[in-house]
């Protein structure tokens, strides 16, 4: 065992908060009970910093960091909810909103989505942006499950379940920025993957209805993604 | 709703390109209806008789996307003689299910709907009908708008809630009352 990473000590939103040093500021604030919004984070998977929701200020620098891949360091001073980070968190779920077809009203995960509720907590009652409305297609080529590219906010949890946690990479993303694609295998039908062992897991930590389960549309569906921690202290040996 | 005293503020309803089911959450506001309708005069709606939209309204509230010619007339209309003009459940906020057509081109879309499909005399609609505009529209995205109610439909709680405080001159806090979807 390597020995255990010094201890830190930090101010979170005023409060004095001490962390491991391998500790990301996201995970010292929440273990202290300070919530930052996220998306793409999902507890149990690598962090990409992806969504840039979890954006933080710290004293001295005027560039914003991301919490989720930001680790604490000794005499941190990090705030969390200031006017500007409302702001930008603001605009960054508009933008979402704005550059697939989100149509919350007749959404598989409508009431049950992770993109809705962070509008809604954000106060976001309409879009300032122009809506893109690109035509994209839906693969529902899969026996048990349809991927609907409309409802995808490119968050790569899909990814990195399968490929961290079920360990068959069926996911990748193609292309750059705004044309960036979810894709099974090499770009073929989600039907037709060979790696794909049907384990729904990416089913499961979509946080939007981009992803989901064909026998259970029209009802109330929540997704469980809390299985990825216990698998992760399984594995460490922790249970 | 008695025809006019002077004094009460001015309420109209519009409909754009929508399902009426915003119209119909209103109607869901049953016997507060009667309590809400003391305090102001109806003055157009699809639910009464008006033809004409009157000179001056104190708050209209707007259902539905903007879709077509007639849509975007009707709306800068509104808007000329609208003191608080409100985008009322999710097809005025977002453009929502008539928006779905976005990225389909309107002559594919129209050859699709009324050509081919074995009908016995195809054509395309031309006359005495509005035209679709290329783009479905949030209601925002052609006129001022000032309070946004999101919600498909909002609730008949959530629309009583506006209501009353538009009436009563305060700006509701939408955020706490709805969201897009539900």
């Amino acid at each position: 065992m390597s020995p255990a990473p010094a201890v830190k000590t930090l101010l979170i939103d005023g409060k004095d908060v001490s962390a491991s040093g391998d500790q990301t500021i996201l995970g010292a604030a929440r273990e202290n009970g300070i919530s930052i919004p996220t998306l793409c984070h999902l507890d149990g998977l690598t962090e990409v910093g992806a969504c840039r929701l979890c954006l933080v200020e710290l004293k001295g620098s005027t560039r914003l960091q991301p919490a989720c891949v930001m680790l604490v360091e000794e005499g941190m001073e990090v705030t969390t909810h200031t006017p500007r980070l409302q702001k930008y968190r603001r605009m960054i779920l508009e933008l979402l909103f704005a550059e697939r077809n989100h149509v919350c009203s007749v959404c598989v995960a409508n009431n049950m989505c992770e993109l809705q509720d962070q509008a809604e907590a954000h106060g976001i009652t309409h879009v300032r942006f122009p809506y893109r409305s690109p035509s994209l297609p839906v693969d529902a080529s899969h026996e048990r499950f349809a991927l609907d590219h409309n409802r995808c906010i490119l968050c790569t949890r899909c990814v990195r379940v399968c490929n961290e946690i079920e360990g068959a990479h069926t996911w990748d993303l193609l292309g750059r920025g705004v044309n960036s694609l979810l894709i099974s295998d090499l770009h073929e039908p989600w039907g037709e993957s060979d790696t794909c062992t049907s384990c729904g897991k990416c089913v499961q930590v979509c946080p939007t209805g981009a992803l989901f389960d064909k026998s259970k549309v029209g009802g109330k569906v929540r997704k469980n993604p809390d299985f990825l921690s216990y698998l992760n202290e399984m594995r460490e040996g922790l249970r | 709703m008695s025809k006019s005293t002077a004094s009460k503020p001015t309420l109209a309803t519009v409909w754009l390109d929508g399902c009426s089911g915003c119209h119909m959450s209103i109607l869901d506001m049953d016997e507060r209806l009667v309590e809400l309708s003391d305090q102001f005069d109806l003055v157009y709606s699809p639910l009464v008789d008006y033809k004409e939209f009157p000179a001056h309204v104190d708050v209209a509230l707007i259902e539905g996307s903007v879709s077509s010619d007639e849509d975007e007339r009707k709306i800068r209309l509104v808007r000329a003689h609208t003191r608080m003009l409100v985008s009322l459940g999710d097809c005025a906020v977002t453009g929502n299910v008539p928006a779905m057509r976005n990225p389909i081109p309107v002559s594919e879309l129209l050859d699709c709907v009324y050509k081919g499909n074995g009908l016995l005399q195809e054509q395309i609609p031309a006359e005495r009908l509005p035209s679709l505009l290329p783009r479905v529209r949030p209601v925002h995205e052609v006129v001022e708008v000032d309070v946004f109610v999101p919600g498909c439909p909002p609730s008949a709680d959530t629309i009583f809630t506006v209501i009353s405080e538009l009436l009563a001159g305060r700006v509701p806090q939408i955020a706490a009352l709805s969201r897009f979807g539900a």
